[in-house]
């Protein structure tokens, strides 16, 4: 307890100097967690995807469609449950800068497969019904005040034309971390449509969903597709809806791998900056510690005073910048939920936080805690008065 | 009271350099010397003389290039690092004449300080703490700060700081040289006490003819060498 004082008055002797080395943590352990926060934003489809479902997509590219007529053959697969197919539609609402993820969909396996998105009953009846009926996340129609039964127009930008909608669904996600952005449509509805505009157009789509009996099977079950279109017009990548996944994210890998340089970048700067702390307030009291140095208290004693101090600091900036993620986060979510549309801080960033709290403390006290015990008492004493 | 045969403190053949760059400058040559159990001993001599040095030395918080001192009947030249900062915090007792108190601890704080690193509890410390704050009169500021007291109050404090572990000597380096004349007298007269009453052993380093007035012995150090004994008498 005595001890415990001692470190809190010392760390608040110089309260200017303290209170600025705080917020100077605080901000860069905020900054570091929502930077983190980013990169968990960027994997958060990775995250969200399921083991038991595979993605079949053209083997040249993605831009390449594949013919409708691989679901039958797909389906024959052993272990394969069920197959869907999306294309990806690039509609834009009004203007450019409205963005949000819609897709032409098998609607029926598309609900099936994605359990993840919850649909009450009678609205999922009401979209299978409905040709022109149309799914959109929550955070879709709150952002652009959509409610049950208005009709949507989207501006095609891959299929042109302007594209009429009727909301009749609003999925909410099964977990936090589900996306609540997209906006999802009947594919027939696009088809029929490209028949008579674009007939060469007709009767493809950008990737076949699949889902399997269980994530052990999918190796296999993917081989066995890709074997089965060998050699045809379209050749085709099956793989995980992870790895799909993740080869989106492998495009914009150097932004990620940046962001994540900033974030230790900034840690390094708070580093710098608290370890300056630690040195003047040592410096300062060379001749408290030749004191307690001459009435006994040993180098342990005097390493634990210092490095507690830089704790105490440190643990309070980290506590605070840690505290103030959380709105920060879901402010900055809120206002790029069009980019980013699962913005969570995680748990694993949290301990980062701490980590970095921790490690700061630790390398601003190694050079003072240095200084302070090879000190010569005599060398002390004299620097009083 | 400690029963013992013999001085207990005993100098033998000290030498003490400082190096300047490249130079070395001898401090203390061959001093030898020993003092009594219960004695008040005042080193006095011109600055630079080697005095403050030598009672550093003797309070085992510098080292010598040759030659022994025995404390106690230990040998504190031979002590480590480590050794010499465990027998410091029950062996000696430190008087400053800047009071050196801790500016974040209470008046009772700054004396418990050294009771941290014995075994005793927190109550057993209490009582010691206004044991040793009463034996110095200042039991009414255990709660104030070193900035809320007087020059004479702070000293007084690192008074009871020195002897709150019971040392076996009291060193004093200018224990009087930041006062004023009266809180001087009050501090010298509590050092008589501690001497007279409860039979420290002091050692104290003064330019102060009329601090070492109160001294049993003299010792005047000229450039780093000992001259004889002066009892105080011969010089007031």
């Amino acid at each position: 307890m005595f001890i415990l004082k001692i470190l809190f008055k010392n760390a608040f002797r110089h309260k200017l100097r303290t209170s600025l080395t705080v917020l100077g943590i605080t901000i860069a352990v905020l900054a570091f967690g929502l930077l983190r926060t980013v990169v968990g934003a960027w994997y958060a489809g990775v995250e969200a995807s399921s083991a038991t479902r595979l993605v079949t997509r053209n083997a040249v590219s993605l831009v390449f469609f594949l013919p409708i007529s691989y679901k039958e053959k797909i389906r024959q697969v052993p272990g394969v449950t069920e197959v869907g197919y999306s294309d990806w539609f690039g509609g834009v609402y009004k203007d450019e800068k409205n963005f949000f993820p819609n897709f032409a969909t098998d609607a029926k396996t598309a609900i099936d497969l994605f359990p993840e998105f919850i649909i009450p009953a009678d609205q999922k009846t009401a979209f299978l019904r409905d040709r022109k009926g149309a799914v959109v996340g929550r955070k879709t129609a709150e952002r652009f005040g959509w409610k049950l039964g208005d009709i949507v127009t989207l501006k095609g930008t891959i299929f042109p034309g302007n594209w009429e909608f009727v909301i009749r669904g609003i999925y909410r996600g099964a977990q936090k971390s589900t996306d609540e952005t997209q906006f999802f449509f009947h594919w027939s509805y696009l088809n029929e449509s490209l028949k008579k505009t674009a007939p060469y157009r007709a009767d493809k789509v950008g990737w076949f969903l699949i889902g399997v009996k269980s994530p052990d099977v999918a190796p296999d079950v993917a081989v066995t597709i890709d074997k089965m279109f060998k050699n045809s017009l379209a050749e085709t990548i099956t793989e995980t809806e992870k790895a799909f996944q993740l080869s989106f994210i492998s495009m914009t890998e150097a932004i990620v791998v940046v962001i994540r340089l900033v974030s230790f970048i900034v840690i390094v700067i708070i580093m710098a900056v608290m370890a300056n702390t630690m040195a003047m307030t040592v410096r300062e009291r060379t001749g408290e510690y030749a004191i307690m140095k001459t009435l006994g208290f040993g180098g342990w004693h005097i390493s634990g005073l210092i490095f507690g101090e830089s704790l105490v600091i440190a643990a309070i900036g980290c506590a605070s910048g840690i505290a103030l993620t959380f709105p920060a986060a879901k402010a900055f979510g809120d206002s790029l939920s069009q980019f980013f549309p699962v913005f969570i801080v995680a748990r694993s960033t949290i301990y980062m936080d701490m980590a970095a709290g921790l490690i700061v403390a630790t390398v601003a006290a190694v050079f003072p805690i240095w200084r302070a015990i090879t000190l010569r008492i005599a060398d002390g004493l004299r620097r009083i008065g | 009271m400690k029963t013992r045969t013999g001085p207990i403190v005993e100098v033998r053949n000290i030498y003490k350099s400082y190096r300047r760059g490249t130079q070395t400058v001898p401090v203390l040559e061959d001093i030898t010397f020993d003092i009594q159990e219960g004695e008040f001993l005042a080193l006095m001599g011109p600055s630079g003389s080697g005095k403050s040095t030598l009672l550093n030395l003797i309070a085992g918080i510098d080292k010598a290039d040759s030659g022994t001192i025995t404390v106690g009947g230990i040998e504190i030249t031979s002590l480590s690092e480590t050794e010499l900062a465990g027998w410091r915090a029950t062996n000696v007792g430190f008087i400053f004449q800047f009071y050196n108190l801790i500016p974040v601890l209470t008046a009772f704080e700054n004396v418990e300080l050294p009771l941290l690193l014995t075994g005793l509890s927190r109550s057993g410390r209490r009582e010691h703490v206004d044991l040793a704050l009463k034996a110095v009169s200042l039991s009414d500021r255990a709660d104030h700060y070193p900035s809320q007291l007087s020059g004479g109050q702070q000293q007084r404090v690192a008074i009871a700081r020195a002897i709150i572990t019971d040392p076996t000597i009291l060193v004093a380096d200018e224990p009087t040289g930041d006062l004023d004349r009266h809180s001087a007298e009050e501090i010298l007269d509590l050092m008589e006490r501690l001497v007279h009453e409860l039979g420290k052993t002091v050692i104290m380093v003064t330019h102060d003819p009329r601090a070492a007035g109160k001294a049993h012995i003299i010792k005047h150090l000229e450039k780093g060498v000992l001259n004889s004994d002066v009892h105080s008498e011969d010089t007031l």
